[in-house]
């Protein structure tokens, strides 16, 4: 029985990490571009909401109606002044911008806000639990995986049944011939990082009220966010939200067997799929 | 001047400072002895990851893999074996060279930037899995027992020699090896770019099909690279903790000490070049210090060098210098034989 309550606290968390990884996942997709900073732009979502949360005394739920915008705009921004201009054959200058960008983002929010270890605060919800059948679950864990299927699906819709969607996957497949149609890919890039900053918002949201932050946490959740992009296979979707729950669990079963292993286990579990499956496990980009 | 003239005018001048470097623990002071230390083995440190990202094309953010596991591997040679710490800085690099082996079989696997995310994976397995060797402290670490490092092979002849106390000397012999390792570094990456290997090295990061099409394997020799610059990596990780005296997974394998910091004195310097490196610890050092009343804000100043470089300047300030002025110090370009009149 506890193996079975394991497993499904494993599934809710790797709600959370798909959460992390889907605006990873769609910005690859789309211009193969590995973001470095994105853990770090989901921490910077974090302190935004709390900024907006206690200066205009909203729920944090709430708040992020105001971060998000303020987001989008970031991500275009960054897009077309910054990443437009290295985006290439070459993979080095995005890795290295991104990255450098990571640094920059770490240590302002340290000067700016310290080192103190913060929490967005959701109220009596965060300690609200429901019984489902032999186990129990938290209702924010359960709130956290249902916005990350949403959050996939609407990906997924924006992706395939919209005017938007289209010049993004035409983009994707070939951007000369994408151009030549009238569409500029600088611009499709620009509005999918925005795409990209609002999916981190709502990672933060979920981020904040489910653990304290600190300007320092954002490489370990990128590289579990990275993890479940690989393990989901590049380009999809559905895939990435496989992968987050497969270091989930992951991580779960490992917790149980020993706490020290709970981070080893699901670091582990990513090695051996990419040894037994080199291109994940639902591969839809040829690269 | 003429380009002969110049590449021997900035030889000459690089023999100088290496000279006067071998010099400072016998005229500086104990304070520049230590600081230059560091910044000589961030420099060996930036000079392999050079070679990996800058000629082999491997962009790896996992290099404090081979700074932790050659530094704990030192620590276990020196508590647990009780072998002499100079022995430990080898069995370092051994063992961060044998890490590399596996490591390699699995990154590789992994295309382009998901190679980085590989090796990040990699590094932060081994740290975890280190934190729970007990005998070598755990994840709080442990230290060298106390005076070890002053009873190392060479320290009581450097004492005498130098007249010196025996911390001061530990400190000239570390010091030592570390310039050594920095031009053993230098020398063999530059013998190696100008061999046959490099030639294809290079071959393959300007056009890798027609690389192929002439018969070189990509894979050997990235995986060639991989090997021996993780040994090197290795070395300087022993080395480094020899000077620090106490280990921590969290100190050992911090990315942004081992590789973040490197990478940036690559990128800033000039990645691709072989001095490149020498000039982004020069401006390394110097930030670290102008900024150093500033807390973490030289580490966002650092951080908008590396990406204004890599939007305007990609070759660094090492390329913008040999490109305005026609100086070179150990060109790897290779001129056709001067045909008969």
């Amino acid at each position: 029985m506890i193996w079975v309550d394991t497993i499904v606290q494993g599934i809710l968390l790797g709600g959370l990490y798909a959460l992390f990884a889907a605006g990873l996942s769609l910005v690859f997709g789309i211009m193969r571009l590995v973001n470095l900073a994105h853990g770090d732009l989901i921490v910077l979502g974090a302190f935004l909401i709390l900024v907006a949360a206690t200066a205009l005394g909203l729920h944090p739920f709430l708040a992020v109606l105001i971060a998000a915008p303020v987001m989008f705009v970031l991500g275009w921004a960054l897009q077309t002044w910054v990443l437009n201009r290295v985006l290439g054959d070459d993979i080095l200058p995005p890795l290295l911008v991104t990255f450098g960008l990571s640094v920059v983002i770490q240590n302002a929010l340290l000067e700016g806000f310290s080192a103190d270890s913060q929490k967005l605060s959701a109220g009596g919800i965060e300690a609200a639990s429901l019984a489902l059948g032999p186990v129990t679950v938290g209702v924010m864990p359960l709130l956290t995986l249902v916005s990350a299927v949403a959050v996939i699906f609407g990906l997924n819709q924006l992706f395939y049944r919209t005017a938007l969607g289209r010049a993004f996957r035409a983009t994707s497949d070939d951007a000369v011939t994408a151009g030549l149609m009238g569409i500029r890919p600088q611009n499709v890039f620009a509005i999918a990082t925005g795409i990209a900053m609002v999916v981190a918002t709502i990672a933060a949201l979920y981020l904040g009220i489910r653990a304290n932050f600190d300007p320092s946490v954002g490489p370990a959740r990128l590289i579990y966010a990275f993890e479940a992009v690989i393990i989901g296979g590049l380009g999809s979707l559905w895939g990435t939200l496989a992968g987050g729950i497969v270091i989930g669990v992951a991580q779960a079963l490992g917790a149980a067997i020993n706490p020290e292993w709970q981070i080893l286990a699901g670091h582990i579990a990513f090695v051996v799929i990419l040894l037994l499956r080199p291109r994940g496990l639902f591969p839809r980009a040829n690269d | 001047m003429s380009k002969t003239q110049k590449t021997n005018l900035m030889r000459l001048l690089g023999l100088g400072v290496v000279v006067l470097l071998a010099l400072v623990p016998v005229i500086g002071t104990r304070a520049a002895v230590q600081d230059l230390f560091m910044v000589m083995t961030m420099l060996v440190l930036a000079l392999n990851w050079n070679m990996l990202a800058g000629f082999a094309g491997l962009v790896s953010v996992g290099q404090q893999a081979f700074v932790g596991v050659g530094a704990y591997a030192m620590f276990a040679a020196v508590i647990l074996w009780g072998m002499d710490p100079l022995m430990g800085i080898l069995i370092g690099g051994l063992a961060a060279f044998a890490l590399s082996i596996p490591m390699a079989f699995f990154t590789f696997r992994l295309n382009g930037a998901y190679f980085a995310i590989g090796t990040w994976v990699v590094s932060e397995i081994v740290r975890l899995s280190l934190a729970q060797w007990k005998a070598l402290g755990g994840g709080t670490g442990t230290s060298l027992p106390k005076g070890t490092t002053k009873t190392m092979f060479g320290v009581p002849q450097i004492k005498d020699m130098l007249d010196v106390s025996s911390a001061a000397a530990a400190d000239a012999l570390t010091y030592w090896l570390a310039l050594v390792l920095v031009l053993a570094t230098l020398g063999i990456s530059y013998a190696f770019l100008r061999s046959r290997m490099g030639l294809g090295l290079q071959a393959i990061r300007d056009n890798t099909e027609a690389a192929k099409s002439v018969g070189v394997d990509p894979t050997r020799l990235k995986a060639l690279v991989f090997l021996l610059t993780a040994f090197g990596t290795g070395l300087c990780g022993a080395l480094l903790f020899i000077q620090i005296t106490r280990v921590t997974p969290e100190a050992a394998f911090s990315v942004v000490d081992w590789t973040a910091f490197v990478i940036f004195i690559t990128v800033i310097g000039g990645i691709g070049t072989l001095p490149g490196p020498i000039v982004g610890v020069i401006v390394f050092y110097a930030l670290q210090r102008l900024l150093a009343d500033y807390g973490t804000s030289y580490l966002v100043v650092l951080g908008l060098i590396g990406i204004a470089i890599m939007l305007f300047a990609r070759r660094g300030l090492w390329g913008l210098f040999s490109d305005r002025t026609g100086f070179e110090l150990l060109p790897l370009r290779k001129m056709p034989p001067a045909r008969a009149q």
